[in-house]
This record gives C-alpha cells, structure tokens and sequence, in this order.
C-alpha cells in the first residue's frame, strides 16, 4: 500500500482537457509522491505531462478556444487584485463570449451583403446593404472602444512603471526604499549617489506597480554618472507615469496625470506650496503619494474592456481596418464590401477559429425566402 | 463487339461535356444514352448562365466545351444579372429555346471528332485492371478502358405528383434501376436527394397584357467568348405574383402534397424551395413572385419560374388559376417532385474518380450537384481525367484559386453535400479574380496544354491577350501628374505621378473619361476589362500574398502525436489518410492524394495553436 488517497474519474467529454482523466489526490510527502509516480510510470502507455500539455489539450479538443488558455495563463501567474480579475473575466471566457458575438454580428452582416449579390434577381426586403452597414458601423464602434483600452490592460498584465525624477539629492531613493519597506536603493548625502535605474515591483491597490527610481538629473563629468543621467531620463520618459520630486523638470516632459511632491518633507522648513510634501525617512505624505498613483491608474484601467496582448490588439486593429475600408465603399461595389467583412472576420478567427462560407449560406437561408 | 477509350453514360449535360472533352483530346468515345433525342434537353427551366452559374459557363467555354456556344445558339433573352455591381459578381443568362439549345448542343457534338452515340439502357457496368465493360439492355456488349458515369437523376429515380408516384428518371423518361443497383452493389457510398418542377403552362392561355414584363439586355453578354452575333429573335419573360388566395389553395391542401404528406423523406435545395415550403416556411409573406419564361419561340409552353410543387394536378390547376394573369390558363405538363441515388462525392477522387474502383468517373447530380452548369463542369473534367487516366497520367485539377470548377470539385470531394450542391459567388474565396470575363485568360493557356483547345480556338485567345497585354502596357505608360491626378479624383495631390493604371484602380473608368481623361487607343477595345482588372489587383495581390504565405509553410514540421482524431473539420477520409501517411511536413501533407488546401489550414491552425501553447508555456 502506497497511500490513502481520493481518487477522481472524469469521463471523456466531462473533464478539463475532454479526455478520459482520473485524478489521484495523495498526501504531499515526498515519499508518496515518488512512490505513486514510480508505480504510474511503470504501467504500460503512462508518462509525466508535459509542461502546459493539459492545457494544450483542452486547446487541441476545443475544450478551450486561444483567449481562455491566455486567460488561464494570465491567471497561474496572477500577483495582484487587478491581475486576478483581468485573469478570471478572460478565462472564465468573456473575451472569447464576446468576440464571438461580434463575429457572429459580422456573418450575419456578411450574410446580407452576400445576398445581394448572390439573389439579386429574387425578392429580398429593402434595405439589406443598409441594414448590413449599420451593423457594421456599430462593431466599428465597439472594435474601437475596446482597443482603446488595450495599452492600460496590458499594463495590468505587466506592470505599470512609475518613475521617480528629480534634481540629485531630493530624497528619490529614501522614498524609494520606505515604498519597497527595504534598503532597495544606496542612499547617501552626496548627490550623484544612484548611477543606474533602480526597480521595485509592488502592489498599489491591487495594481501592479514597479516603482524606478533614477538618478539624479544634472550635467555632470563623471563618465558613469552621466551615462546613468541618460538612462534616468530615456526610462522616465517612457513610464507610464512620472513622480517629480521638486519643482524642477529637469529635461523630462510632463504629462497629464504626473503627480508632484515636494521631497524630504522632514528637513523642509516654510515652503509655500501646496503641492504634496513627502518623507521618504518618516515616511510622512507616502500614503497620499500611493492613492495619488493609484487613483490615477485606476482612471486609466476604467472600463470593462478584456483584449490585453499585443496579438489582441493586431487582431482587433486588423479588423477595424477592414471595417472602415467597408464603409467607404460606394453601393456599385458591394463584392469589395464582402470582401472587406472576409477580412473582418478572419482577423476575428485568428482571435479564435474559423469562418466557413457555408456559414454565410445557412444565415441567408434561414432569415429569408429565396429561390424560385 | 465495339471497342473505345472512353465510355460515356448519360446524355445529358454532364455527359455531353465529358464526351467532347475527351473527343477533343483525340480519345475514342463511346456515348451511350437512352434516347438519341435525350441529348441536349433541359429538364428543368429553359435557362443557362447566373450568379456562379454564368462564371461555370464561361469556364467550360474557356476549355473548349459546348455549353456555352449552344446556349447562345438557342438564346432568346439575354441578361447580365448584377449588371450595377462589380465585374466579378457579373454573372451572364440567358433564357434558352429548349428545340434550338437540344438541336445546337447535338450539331456541336457530331462535330466532335471521335464521339461516337449508341442508344440503350445499361444494365450492367464493370470495371476493372484497366478494362471497362458496359452491358445494354439488348445484351450488346462495349467495351473501353475507363468508364464516366453521368445519369443525372435517373438512378432509383421516382416522381411523385400528391400522393402518385411512380419510377422515372424525368417526368416522361423511365429510371435507372438497374444500374442504381449496380452502384450499390458496388459498395459506394450512397444517399438519396429530391428536386422539383414547376407545372408547364400553355402560353397562349395567359393574359400576357396584364402582366408586367421583363425584357433582355439590349446589348446582349454572350455566354461563348466565341459568339460574336445573336441567333434568335429576342424576347420577353412575364412577371406575376402568388396572392393569399393562391397561398390558401396550398394551406387547405398541404397534406396532399408529396413533400407534406409524408411521401418524400429527402433532403430538397434549399435556394429552390416548392412553394408548399415558401407558403409554410415563410408564412408572413403573402406573395411571391414569378416569372414566366417561354421555352421556345415556336413553343407555346411556358416555364413559371418560382413555383415547383409536388401537389395533386388538380390542386396545381387551382392555385396556378388563382393568380393575376393565369385565370384561365391550361396546364400542359403537372408539376412534379423526384427523388433519386445520389453518390456520396467524397468517395471521388480531385478528378472525379471512384477512389475504389479506377477508371469509373462520376459527373453531374449524380455526385449531388444541381444545374445544368455544375453538370457541364463536372463533365468536362471527368472527361479530361478518364482521358488522363487511359494514358496513364496524373489527375489534372483545378484550383480553389483559379477557377469555380476548381471550387466545385473541391467542395464536392472534401465537404459531400447536405442538400443538392448549386454554386454561388460567395462559396469563391477568390472571386476578385475569377470573373466570368477573364475565365479565358485563366483557363484557355492550360486547356491548350491539356489538350482541350484547338489550333484556331488558341489562335484567338493569342491574339486576344496580345491585345490585352498591349492596353495593360499603354495604361501604365500614361502617367499623369500628382495634380493632374487630383484635380480629376478631387482629393489632395499626392506626392508622386501617376499611372492611368493606377487611377483606374480608385475612380471609375466613366468618372475618368468624364473628367476628360482620354483612353489611350491601344487600351481602348479592352477597357472594361482592363478596368476590372486594375480595380481588384490590389485585393488578387494580397490573397496571392496569403496564398503564397501558406506554401511558405510547406516546410513547417508537423509533430508525429499530431491527433488528428480531434481535428473537427478533416472529413473522416482525410482523417484516415493523414492518419495512415503520418506526413512530416505540411508540404508532404499537401501532396497527399485529397488534402485540400482547407485540410491543410485546420493543420496549420492546429500547428500554430500549438506553437502558441508552447510560447505560454515558455513564458510561464
């Protein structure tokens, strides 16, 4: 006897991967789980899965269509709140649901387009191509708004970066470090102390955040200091949001949203300002600081978009293309109308499957009376 | 005992075709058909050409056969269907003189050299190590050495009329039972499929003066690149309407109906619906129209296009007299409804040959086709490859690219059928470039070199693409200035000179010449042709750039676990040959006997879904 264990069938059609699969739920120890592989191994057609390959057969038997194993994947990997939902909605399938609909609205609008051309000697109703454009003017809509929202979901996928940018010697790294509640930066009282770019990965409100900071900005004749103040500035530049510590902007542009404090809160006398005062030593206006970071971020995640790849936005940019080509064309072309949902629509497949012609006919037939 | 290369079952269509195809080709042919007078007949409505149809048509002209040249020499009316759309879903029709378009379709075969008529009913087929033996109902004996198989809706056919019904293979012509037996025997794979046909009316009973009419074009699209004049007189079809009296006539007698009284089990087209099925399936529309069609210039009868049905003849004369125009109209011919065998296609080959018995073709309804032009098309390549296979060559097929009979064939052998299979623009992912206009310069160049075309049929298509190709060059020659080119379209300069090429492919060919835009003479005599082929060349390159990207995958390895089991989609022939080939590589999947290109995307798909697996896996 190996173990005392739960043992779970799961007949073809009804488990996760839509094979025959049955699970053995055994105690942890190292022992049992070596004991029962071994004995597994050695019967006759069994070996170790492959990493992913579950999955990857959910996939092959159409358990799972691509977006709900990315789902799954965003999900094993899940760190944050924010993360966890993004993950769930796309797994659980919203994604999938709803370009499925999209495309379904697309075959239909197709199916009117391919009507006219194919039956226009019959008795169709008026207004198909209108009909059909409307439709398609709406997906347009919709296709728009949800890649609106691409950059900022993929940024709940990998991270936001927020940039701390000042003057050397404003206090950045301590802030940094109170933020971290770790020595992640050297600190000193010389300025020009952080060369390089400096990462700390975190958890804002459920957003995940990975604070820089940056070195000092200032011209300088250190070599190294000087090829840091480069980096400092190309990095803040490219963050999606920027702390400025100090008044000064020191070379790197300010955008909407970027939040302003006023640094070593501690040591500073009578400063008029009203602008945020922060210690990053006693770690007074820290909290401020965060919800001013979050709150922002969270404006950007607002929505209840769910495409969050770069493959996910191709896909949907390929589409909208094609839909805003179909819409400029004149009624004489209507093949190059049809031509255009084709398009549509297979950029839609690549998100998920494929579109047969023999769709296209079965809308037709069944919405009107053709034929003679 | 006679002796041939190709024996040819059926006179109709789809035989005529595979007949002169292997005629052409310089084959010895047998064509064995019931009745000499079958050849030629059109069962159905007194019509060829269409959406789809008229792009078959064209194609088979562009092979050098007869449907086309014989359509035009019985056509009295003629239509371009879609004649404000695009030129590639222009389809040409006409309305055909059933006597003239039988008598044309005969002159045109006995002008085939090699093609010899025997009449008779086969009662028994065999085939086998390259030696053909067909047997007649006189105990005559023939022999060939590859057989092509066109009966059309003759096999166990039975026609019903209400709740009469009887075996024939057409309203007046017996059924081949015999020789569906036979196919059974042989252990095809076989289903059954029904159509129908509307009551034949005495035109001369109608009261033409209250109906709206329909004229032809005026100038008339020749079905034949080869026609250069109209035959016959031309006329008008009449155009009526069904009324809720009619659809009440129907309503209170549906359970008397073949379909509705449960006689027929069938599957029938859903695009040519009886009107039993329009007046249920469609029961918030109280009228549908009609069209009567006259099926000849010297023939009272006429065709009601719109309203096939398998009722009693008593109830077809009541509901037909309930409508405007037919008060007091004479039934010359009931109406009637017909099943018959039909073979499962996917148990052909891409040439249309049994994949279990070499040397027997198959052609036409009996593979689940319906029309006269799907009939053709399949004919003249199953002719084309009996022909191939006598001389022990490969399959010459067509592609989904470049041609409709490549798509045809292409559904039949790798989708079968559901229903009577009838060809549609939209089932042409490239229907850009297959355009019933340039079916010539796809097709002609090949049929030469498979031995289809004459030296004079060559001669003229030479000459044609030199014309061609000479108003292509002078288009592109004829650059006009960015502003030039803006003040004609009224858009914004652009930064470069222009072609009249390529201004052709954004702004109509009358818009251009409006604006005072001269055509250059070399182009003149082609233009709309060349017109059509500047505005799709954008879209023809992009799909031959997908085209082109698929055959870059022909290198891509496929994993040996590959299940295709679980590939929906692969038909379960294709399934068991992959399965059986285990090929290595997309290209060597390609080149096995039957993988279409649509089997080979669902592998590719499959391919690249694994290799998005393997990214997350990675990634992770």
């Amino acid at each position: 006897m190996l173990d005392q264990a739960l043992v779970l069938t799961f007949p073809q059609g009804a488990s996760f991967t839509g094979e025959d699969v049955v699970e053995f739920h055994t105690h942890g120890s190292i022992a049992v789980i070596r004991l029962v592989s071994d004995a597994l191994s050695r019967m006759e057609g069994l070996r170790p899965a492959d990493a992913g390959e579950f999955t990857g057969r959910a996939l092959e038997n159409e358990r799972l269509d691509l977006t709900r194993v990315e789902g799954l994947s965003d999900l094993l990997e899940a760190e944050t709140a924010e993360q966890h939902r993004l993950a769930m909605a796309t797994f659980g399938g919203d994604l999938s649901n709803q370009v499925s609909s999209w495309r379904e609205r697309l075959v239909q609008a197709a199916a009117l387009i391919e009507a006219s051309v194919d039956f226009s000697d019959e008795e169709l109703p008026e207004g198909l191509i209108e009909g059909a454009l409307s439709e398609v003017t709406a997906l347009k809509e919709a296709i728009r708004s949800e890649l609106d929202g691409v950059s900022a979901r993929e940024r709940i996928r990998d991270g936001f970066e927020v940039a701390i940018v000042g003057a050397p010697n404003v206090g950045k790294s301590t802030l940094l470090n109170r933020l971290a509640g770790r020595d992640a930066a050297i600190t000193s009282s010389i300025a020009g102390t952080t060369r390089d770019v400096i990462e700390v990965r975190m958890d804002v409100d459920g957003l995940p955040v990975t604070f820089l900071d940056t070195a000092g900005l200032r011209d300088t004749d250190d070599e190294v200091e000087r090829i840091g103040v480069a980096r400092s500035r190309a990095r803040a530049e490219r963050a999606d949001l920027r702390i400025f510590l100090g008044s000064e902007s020191e070379g790197v542009e300010r955008r909407p949203g970027d939040v302003e404090a006023l640094g070593k809160a501690d040591l500073a006398s009578v400063f008029d300002s009203h602008a945020l005062r922060v210690s990053g030593l006693t770690g007074q206006g820290v909290e401020e600081l965060l919800s001013l970071v979050s709150n922002e971020l969270g404006q950007r995640i607002a929505g209840t978009g769910l495409a969050s790849r770069e493959r996910h936005r191709r896909a949907l940019e390929d589409g909208l293309v094609s839909l805003e080509s179909a819409m400029t064309r004149s009624a004489a072309h209507i093949e190059l109308i049809g031509e255009d949902l084709r398009n549509a629509a297979h950029a839609l497949d690549c998100l998920l499957g494929r579109i047969g012609v023999e769709d296209l006919l079965d809308k037709i037939f069944s919405s009107f009376c053709i034929g003679k | 005992m006679k002796h041939f290369d190709i024996l040819v079952v059926g006179g109709g269509h789809a035989g005529v075709e595979a007949a002169a195809a292997a005629g052409r080709m310089g084959a010895n042919v047998a064509l064995i058909t019931m009745r000499r007078s079958d050849i030629g007949v059109m069962s159905c409505n007194p019509a060829i050409g269409g959406l789809g149809k008229g792009h078959l048509v064209r194609e088979i002209d562009a092979l050098g056969g007869i449907m086309a040249e014989a359509g035009d020499r019985g056509a009295i009316q003629y239509r371009l269907l879609n004649r404000r759309k695009g030129p590639a879903v222009q389809g040409p029709r006409t309305q055909a003189d059933r006597k003239q378009f039988r008598a044309a379709t005969s002159a045109l075969l006995d002008a085939t050299p090699g093609v010899t008529l025997i009449e008779g009913e086969v009662v028994d087929l065999s085939i086998k190590d390259g030696a053909a033996r067909v047997v007649l109902a006189d105990d005559s004996e023939i022999n060939g050495r590859a057989i092509v198989l066109t009966t059309g809706t003759f096999l166990n056919g039975v026609v019903h009329i209400g709740d009469v019904s009887y075996p024939a293979g057409r309203a007046d012509s017996p059924a081949s039972q015999r020789l569906a037996s036979l196919i059974r025997d042989h252990d095809l794979p076989v289903g059954r499929l029904k159509t129908g046909t509307p009551p034949r009316l005495d035109g001369r009973t109608i009261r033409w003066d209250d109906l709206e009419k329909q004229p032809g074009d005026e100038v008339p699209t020749y079905l034949s690149f080869r026609t250069a004049k109209t035959h016959l007189r031309q006329v008008s079809c009449g155009i009526t309407h069904t009324n809720p009296k009619t659809h009440d006539i129907i309503r209170a007698n549906l359970d008397r109906s073949a379909m509705y009284g449960g006689h027929i089990e069938s599957v029938g087209p859903r695009y040519c619906p009886s009107i039993e099925d329009k007046v249920v399936r469609f029961g918030d529309k109280d009228s549908h129209q009609i069209f009567l069609e006259p099926e000849g210039l010297d023939d009272p009868t006429v065709y009601p296009n719109g309203i096939s049905t398998s009722l009693p003849e008593d109830v077809q004369l009541d509901y037909v007299r309930s409508i405007v125009g037919l008060e007091q109209v004479e039934v010359l011919r009931p109406g009637y409804a017909i099943e018959y065998d039909y073979v499962d296609p996917r148990a052909l080959t891409r040439g249309l040959m049994v994949r279990n018995l070499p040397g027997l073709f198959l052609a036409g309804q009996i593979n689940g086709t319906t029309g006269y032009e799907e009939a053709g098309a399949q004919g003249l390549m199953a002719g084309l490859n009996a022909v191939r296979y006598v001389r022990q060559e490969n399959h010459a097929v067509l592609s989904r690219s470049e041609a409709y009979i490549g798509v045809l064939i292409d559904d039949l052998v790798t989708q079968g059928v559901t229903e009577p299979y009838r060809m549609f623009t939209s089932r042409a992912e490239f229907r850009l470039n297959l355009r019933a206009d340039n079916a010539d310069q796809r097709l002609t160049e090949k049929g030469r070199s498979l031995g289809l075309i004459s030296d004079t049929l060559i001669e003229a298509w030479d000459r044609k693409r030199g014309m061609l190709d000479a108003g292509r060059d002078a288009l592109r020659a004829r650059s006009l200035s960015a502003t030039e080119a803006a003040s004609i379209t009224g858009g914004k300069p652009g930064p470069a000179r222009r072609s009249l090429w390529e201004m052709l492919g954004q702004t109509p060919l009358d818009e251009l010449t409006e604006r005072g835009v001269e055509v250059p003479q070399e182009a003149a005599p082609v233009i709309e042709f060349l017109a059509a082929e500047a505005l799709y060349e954008p879209y023809i390159e992009r799909q031959m750039r997908d085209q082109q990207a698929l055959q870059r995958e022909e290198g891509l390895r496929i994993p040996a676990d590959l299940d295709y089991d679980t590939m929906s989609g692969l038909t379960s022939e294709l399934r068991s040959k992959l399965k059986a080939a285990r090929p290595e590589t997309l290209g060597q999947a390609g080149r096995i006997s039957g993988i279409t290109p649509a089997a080979l995307s669902l592998i590719l798909a499959r391919l690249r879904r694994r290799q998005a697996i393997d990214g997350l896996a990675h990634s992770a």
